[in-house]
């Protein structure tokens, strides 16, 4: 019987660990520009460290996980708080425009956290992001490497493709800094509404069309549908405006 | 025990708010769509649109709520 080769069982994790590397530094990236990164890192931490006690315990047993339950849980929580964050969004830069409103910080969920304690919200969603698409990045690395009888090339290839999209998450970070908090808030919105719908939805076993691709259609439909509540919102606003 | 009951308090307050937030119909809303997916799944139809309109429409719902009155 034919075996699969060590190139191609680590390109073929490196390509699959990245898409789910993706997903998890978008998340990471986009909750810590916005509620500030300290408890982002903590909750980014508390999922590593989760991570490695399932995977040290679990082993090779791991494909046995029923990964369709947690992708359901984790996908609805990230839907329902991202559907606020998307409406919020959409309020306030209606309201303000995308111009001259940098500086302004808000004393609730979009604000960056400031007191002492750890920012819950931050922390959940960093650690979701993180416990999720790693597990999927460990079961992707069992079951090609197990499938192949690669296990080394395909821990490398995982390992690899975290290291890169991390380490473009870290160079990207201080660009998304620079975008204003109300804006921010929209685009994370919007970007956990699209893994929340995706990830719910496939939990349930519900096939997307394109499979992975999907996402991209979900992100430009939302992108669309905020586009379009951003202009009512706005005309509405500039509606009730004085005639000078 | 008053420490506890604060904790308790405090942690469900949190998942309230994490999860239903200023609009708790958006929320049901959303859950009853993935109940109702579910169904349309199981029965081999076509499910994966329903969110997304669900979520289209019930953001214009409320958006058009939370609009001041005059």
């Amino acid at each position: 019987m034919a075996t699969t080769g060590p190139i191609a069982v680590l390109i073929a994790t490196f390509l699959a660990a990245g898409v789910e590397a993706i997903e998890m530094v978008t998340i990471v990236v986009g909750v810590g520009a916005t509620r500030g990164w300290r408890s982002t890192w903590i909750g980014s931490a508390a999922g590593f460290g989760v991570l490695a006690v399932v995977v040290l315990v679990g082993g090779v047993a791991l494909k046995a996980i029923p990964i369709g339950p947690l992708r359901l849980v984790v996908g609805a929580l990230l839907l329902t708080f991202g559907v606020q964050w998307f409406r919020k969004g959409v309020m306030r830069v209606a309201l303000r425009g995308f111009a001259g409103i940098g500086g302004e910080v808000y004393d609730d969920d979009a604000a960056e956290w400031k007191e002492p304690g750890i920012d819950w919200t931050a922390f959940v969603l960093a650690f979701k992001g993180v416990t999720l698409e790693g597990l999927e990045i460990a079961i992707l690395v069992v079951a090609f490497g197990l499938g192949a009888d690669q296990l080394g090339a395909s821990v490398i290839g995982a390992l690899a493709a975290l290291a890169l999209f991390g380490a473009a998450g870290l160079l990207l970070r201080g660009s998304v800094q620079r975008v204003p908090r109300s804006v921010l808030q929209l685009v994370v919105g919007v970007m956990l509404t699209t893994f929340g719908t995706f990830w719910s939805l496939e939990g349930i076993g519900v096939d997307w069309p394109g499979s992975d691709a999907a996402i991209l259609g979900l992100l430009a439909f939302y992108g669309l549908t905020a586009a379009l509540y951003f202009t009512l919102e706005r005309r509405r606003a500039f509606g009730l405006q004085p005639v000078a | 025990m008053q420490m506890v009951r604060s904790w308790v308090v405090g942690f469900g307050r949190f998942w309230y708010d994490y999860i239903f937030g200023d609009d708790w119909t958006i929320a049901v809303a959303i859950f009853i769509g993935l109940a109702v997916s579910a169904l349309l799944n199981s029965n081999h139809i076509v499910a994966w649109w329903l969110i997304p309109v669900i979520v289209f429409v019930m953001l214009g719902i409320s958006l058009r709520r939370a609009r001041p009155r005059k």
